[in-house]
């Protein structure tokens, strides 16, 4: 996964799965479609990407398409680069 | 304008003297003027009423925001007919539901939706009769394909549309309900006309203004946003779903789209002050904001009000029972005093308030209770849900029903109505009306789980959150995640709790009942 991948898994358990066993998330879970990340969680997440990765992010990029887990918003972080 | 009585009267009286006039706009795809509009819904009115549709049915609308959604409306209406709206994006499972409850005729709804709501509507034990099927929606054309299609297929005569009574039903909404099931408020073409008529009175809408249409249809904030802009001959613009989400688009579109009268619960207003980058575009024609539906939390409105200063703010309250039934303009300068949200104000001029005790009797001046309101936007009741409705309602000594609101409120020192609490267990969350008891209803269905206690969490950064504590069956519980994906398929997205805690069993009180008071203090 990488370090901005664990750095990503980090910020969703602490801020949206307290409690959560970090095994049960993974590269892959679907996490707007499963409901695990709603609207305002998916702000607060671009928020936190555009401050830890210094990056912009534009409009059309908070999709499912681009944040829906953690091995797509892998990729929009390091298209960013 | 104000003699109208029925709500598909204001089209074709502003499709008579504004014909050209743009009604509806779908930002950067399409338009309709108010005679294409009233024409395409009488296209659909004759449709109807060929497939079977009588005066007092009611016609399902499965659509997505659009054109074709807004004519499909007005068409159930002039067939006589109350539409019943529901959330395309809801869990299928929920909208069939709701579907059969009212034992709707038919549906117009999107091909796409289509099959999965009849397996959902057979499993109930019902069907779905001739729907008119869409393929898409979009500038009405979809729609206007569908009935070209049906035209030619079997042709439709063209009808009358229907001299119905004020009291006939207009529309159904249906609500969260505490035990699992939502309930369907039943409202009147009197209902809505006497609060739209209030509108006209309170803001002074002329043709030249443009509405937002931020809240889906099945939420009564489109009333204001439809049928005042309609009555008015002014111009809706639709936002929809998706894109009513992201406050960097919203911010851009309310400046394209040169919106005058903005609708929408805090919430929307909180994520435009905070992530909506306000301070990139110009709002010259932004006159009036209106916000309802939940407490504006302080901080965001102070927030807002910078960067949108000089325009009227408007808190607007009432529950889907009554609509908006008391406002409360903000002043122009928010005092720095100011420490605890805003009024919910005074009454509206159609309706009349009053606070009372738990046995229904008026309390002394100055003590808090329940609001109750009678009058014109009142609703008959729920539907189908004899026993609901009864307990809803107070009848006083004249005879008169007032509608029991759930929320205690105090009077402040100006006369303004203050809300302190609720009586029940419902919470608003962003705008949303959740039973705290449907969500627990949901996760009872999950086979692991053996306990359930859902609270709310309230604080100003974040509003309310709401927070699930549950005990299992077996040691090995199911992941948070589990949980959640679980909830999202038997729930609205909003009823989906914010966090979860697994525990040994839950705590009890002295009579073997959750104790939800310690749960409160330990969440």
């Amino acid at each position: 996964m990488g370090q901005i991948g664990e750095d990503i898994k980090e910020f969703i358990l602490r801020e949206f799965l307290p409690g959560e066993n970090p095994h049960a998330l993974t590269d892959s879970t679907p996490l707007i479609t499963e409901g695990i990340l709603d609207s305002l969680a998916t702000l607060k997440l671009v928020s936190f990407l555009e401050e830890r990765f210094g990056i912009e992010i534009r409009a059309h990029e908070t999709d499912v398409e681009h944040l829906n887990d953690i091995a797509s918003i892998v990729n929009l972080v390091r298209s960013k680069e | 304008m104000s003699n109208v009585t029925r709500l598909h009267y204001l089209l074709d009286n502003s499709a008579r003297s504004l014909p050209e006039h743009v009604a509806v706009v779908e930002p950067k795809r399409a338009t309709i003027n108010y005679s294409d509009l009233a024409i395409l819904s009488d296209c659909v009115r004759d449709r109807l009423v060929h497939l079977g549709v009588h005066p007092g049915d009611r016609v399902g609308i499965y659509l997505r925001k659009s054109i074709d959604a807004v004519a499909a409306i007005f068409g159930a209406l002039k067939a006589g007919a109350a539409y019943v709206p529901v959330d395309p994006f809801a869990p299928p499972a929920r909208n069939a539901y709701v579907l059969k409850d009212c034992s709707v005729r038919t549906v117009v709804i999107e091909r796409c939706f289509a099959e999965r709501l009849q397996i959902e509507i057979n499993q109930l034990g019902g069907t779905i009769q001739n729907p008119l099927l869409l393929d898409d929606v979009g500038g009405g054309r979809f729609l206007r394909e569908a009935l070209t299609r049906e035209q030619e297929k079997n042709p439709a005569p063209v009808t009358q549309t229907t001299l119905s009574s004020p009291d006939d039903l207009a529309y159904i909404l249906y609500t969260s309900g505490s035990t699992g099931k939502p309930k369907g408020v039943m409202l009147s073409h009197n209902n809505a006309m006497s609060f739209v008529n209030w509108c006209s009175e309170a803001f002074e809408p002329n043709q030249h203004d443009r509405f937002s249409s931020h809240a889906p249809f099945h939420f009564d904030l489109s009333i204001l946003d439809i049928y005042v802009s309609i009555k008015h001959g002014a111009t809706l613009v639709l936002i929809g779903e998706e894109l009513g989400k992201e406050p960097l688009h919203l911010a851009s579109l309310i400046s394209q789209e040169q919106i005058s009268i903005w609708y929408s619960t805090p919430s929307i207003l909180s994520l435009l002050a905070q992530y909506g980058k306000l301070e990139q575009y110009r709002y010259p024609c932004l006159r009036i904001i209106h916000f309802a539906g939940e407490v504006f939390p302080l901080k965001h409105l102070r927030a807002l009000k910078a960067l949108l200063p000089g325009r009227r703010y408007f808190n607007l309250y009432g529950p889907t029972e009554t609509n908006v039934c008391t406002y409360f303009e903000l002043p122009a300068v928010i005092p720095d005093e100011q420490s605890k949200p805003f009024p919910i104000g005074k009454s509206c001029s159609h309706v009349e308030t009053k606070v009372v005790n738990e046995d229904g009797q008026l309390v002394p001046e100055g003590e808090k209770g329940e609001l109750c309101v009678t009058g014109a936007g009142v609703t008959q009741g729920y539907w189908n849900s004899p026993e609901r409705t009864a307990r809803s309602f107070l009848e006083d000594a004249s005879g008169r029903r007032w509608y029991r609101t759930g929320d205690i409120v105090a009077v402040d020192n100006d006369g303004n109505y203050v809300i302190v609490g609720r009586r029940d267990r419902m919470v608003k969350k962003r705008g949303y009306r959740i039973e705290l008891g449907e969500i627990e209803t949901a996760l009872y269905r999950h086979p692991a789980v053996k306990e359930v206690a859902a609270i709310a969490l309230a604080d100003e950064e974040n509003g309310v959150r709401i927070k699930a504590f549950l005990s299992c069956r077996e040691d090995t519980h199911p992941s948070i995640i589990e949980l959640k994906s679980f909830c999202s398929q038997n729930l609205p997205r909003y009823m989906v709790p914010d966090f979860f805690a697994i525990r040994e069993a839950l705590p009890k009180t002295s009579t073997d009942k959750i104790d939800y008071q310690t749960l409160k203090e330990i969440a």
